[in-house]
């Protein structure tokens, strides 16, 4: 339990696009280079159509499963990965990294990568995960996905693209919305409707 | 000069850009026949503010963080999820941050006065504090990015389209990493208030976006600072999507006179608490060195 109340979120607005952004943001390692995947998906709102005014983060570890600590992220040498990237959506809702697959961070465990998800008319970042589709044992034993019923675990798993990278469109909102995480354990943070 | 050391955009090539861009914000009032005012807008935030404090009063904990699914704010409405957030304990990556240094930012980016060649026009200010966790622990190394309106009211964004003047010599954007304390300081210009089309006759309480990173990505948050007094404020959707008074307290800084320095910048204080940590903390960890490798 923590002592001191937290300072809010708030939306991230619609200017974010000459500050956020910075040269390389979305290239965890540059494109092309031995082991370097694309990962790709649109971001949706609740009626289906793209939202092209949202930007993202991904946090991962290596490929081996090592968690990296090291800085160089805002200004990438080209060698150094260092596990952080951030991507603004195009006028399509498109986004694009260029990273690695992640390894399991421990023997047998589902290999994920965290996303961070900011928006034009979202209050708040939210926060998801998005998993390798290929280990069904680890993905069958990961605590997160076998508390989720089959739909909604559905939408944390990549797809496989055939050129060996990675497919994920995240849906804000609707039938098929995207699982979005909680990690505070009061309950009282994070509150999505007026319940009152 | 200090903007080679930055991936900032110029005045120029902002607004240059032929790429077509929708208006910042689509769902503007013209879209219904009923022009929606900021009396319609007031008595729905009136409204949702009253169940609130009558739930308090009915013992409901308070709230600390902005309601997802907060109409006032017309573009919220297809953009919140409508399932509850699934409660889950972070693991792994989610436990760390990534590591930010002094190879990644200039000093001279914590100054958005001294980008260009000329002083930017307005008021000058210093806005400092400290990023701490909900222990009260500061996160030291960690990344703090702002950006903001000038002094008009006018973003250098190619979306704004607000006819206030550009300031030639203000880009609106500031980075820093931490201190050993977890602290930062910014010196910059006191933002204007700007329309924003959300109804008619909207508009944003001046405000400094801010971006920071905690120890643990869970912790990261994206939020605006505001500064006291703003009469705006009760109009706002944004701003009063935090229902409960206090919390949205948390955003508006302090004027501090210990922080203005003389014949230059009136001073302004915030910290930001960050959520709690997650992490099992050994007693020799430090926060966030492995970000400063220099
Ligand atoms: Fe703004």
């Amino acid at each position: 339990m923590s002592k001191l109340a937290p300072t809010p979120g708030q939306t991230v607005g619609p200017f974010y696009g000459y500050a956020l952004p910075f040269n390389k943001d979305n290239e965890l390692l540059a494109p092309g280079s031995p082991g370097s995947i694309r990962l790709q998906g649109t971001v949706y709102d609740g009626a289906g159509n793209t939202i092209p005014d949202a930007i993202l983060e991904i946090w991962q570890p290596d490929s081996n499963g090592n968690i990296v600590q090291r800085a160089g992220s805002l200004v990438r040498d080209g060698y150094t990965f260092t596990g952080w990237g951030r991507a603004a959506v195009g006028n399509s809702g498109m986004y694009t990294f260029t990273t690695v697959n992640p390894g399991p961070v421990k023997p047998g465990a589902a290999a994920f990568i965290s996303v961070a998800v900011f928006a034009r008319g979202l209050m708040n970042r939210l926060f998801t995960r998005v998993y390798l589709p290929e280990n069904e044992e680890a993905l069958a034993n990961d605590p997160l996905l076998s508390s989720l019923d089959s739909e909604r675990r559905k939408t944390l798993i990549a797809r496989r693209d055939p050129d060996g990278g990675l497919t994920w469109d995240i849906r804000l909102q609707g039938g098929d919305e995207t699982v979005f995480l909680d990690f505070q354990q009061d309950g009282s943070l994070d509150l999505v409707t007026d319940q009152s | 000069m200090p903007q080679d050391h930055t991936a900032q955009v110029t005045a120029t090539e902002a607004l240059e850009s032929e790429e077509l861009v929708p208006p910042a914000e689509p769902h503007a009032a013209h879209e219904t026949k009923d022009v929606e005012t900021q009396a319609d807008l007031s008595a729905e935030i009136k409204a949702i503010g009253a169940r609130y404090a009558e739930a308090l009063k009915n013992g409901k904990a308070p709230e600390t963080m902005p309601r997802l699914d907060y109409a006032p704010y017309r573009s919220s409405i297809l953009r919140h999820p409508t399932k509850s957030l699934h409660h889950a304990d972070p693991e792994t990556i989610e436990l760390y941050s990534p590591a930010f240094g002094h190879q990644d930012v200039h000093a001279l980016e914590s100054d958005l006065t001294i980008q260009h060649n000329g002083e930017p026009q307005g008021e000058r200010i210093i806005v400092s504090g400290r990023v701490l966790d909900g222990d009260g622990r500061p996160v030291a190394g960690q990344l703090v990015e702002i950006w903001q309106a000038n002094a008009s009211g006018r973003y250098i964004h190619k979306r704004d389209q607000h006819p206030a003047p550009l300031d030639p010599n203000f880009t609106g954007v500031g980075r820093c990493i931490t201190g050993s304390d977890g602290s930062y300081s910014f010196t910059t210009i006191k933002p204007g208030a700007y329309p924003w089309k959300n109804h008619l006759n909207a508009w944003r309480p001046a405000h400094i976006h801010f971006s920071m990173f905690g120890s643990e990505f869970t912790q990261r948050i994206v939020t605006q600072m505001y500064f006291p007094g703003d009469q705006l404020f009760p109009l706002d959707p944004i701003y009063q999507s935090i229902v409960d008074q206090d919390a949205r307290d948390r955003l508006v800084a302090q004027y501090d006179h210990e922080l203005t320095s003389p014949e230059w910048a009136l001073g302004y204080k915030w910290d930001i608490i960050l959520t709690g940590s997650k992490r099992t903390w050994t007693e020799n960890e430090a926060y966030g060195d492995a970000g400063d490798e220099e």
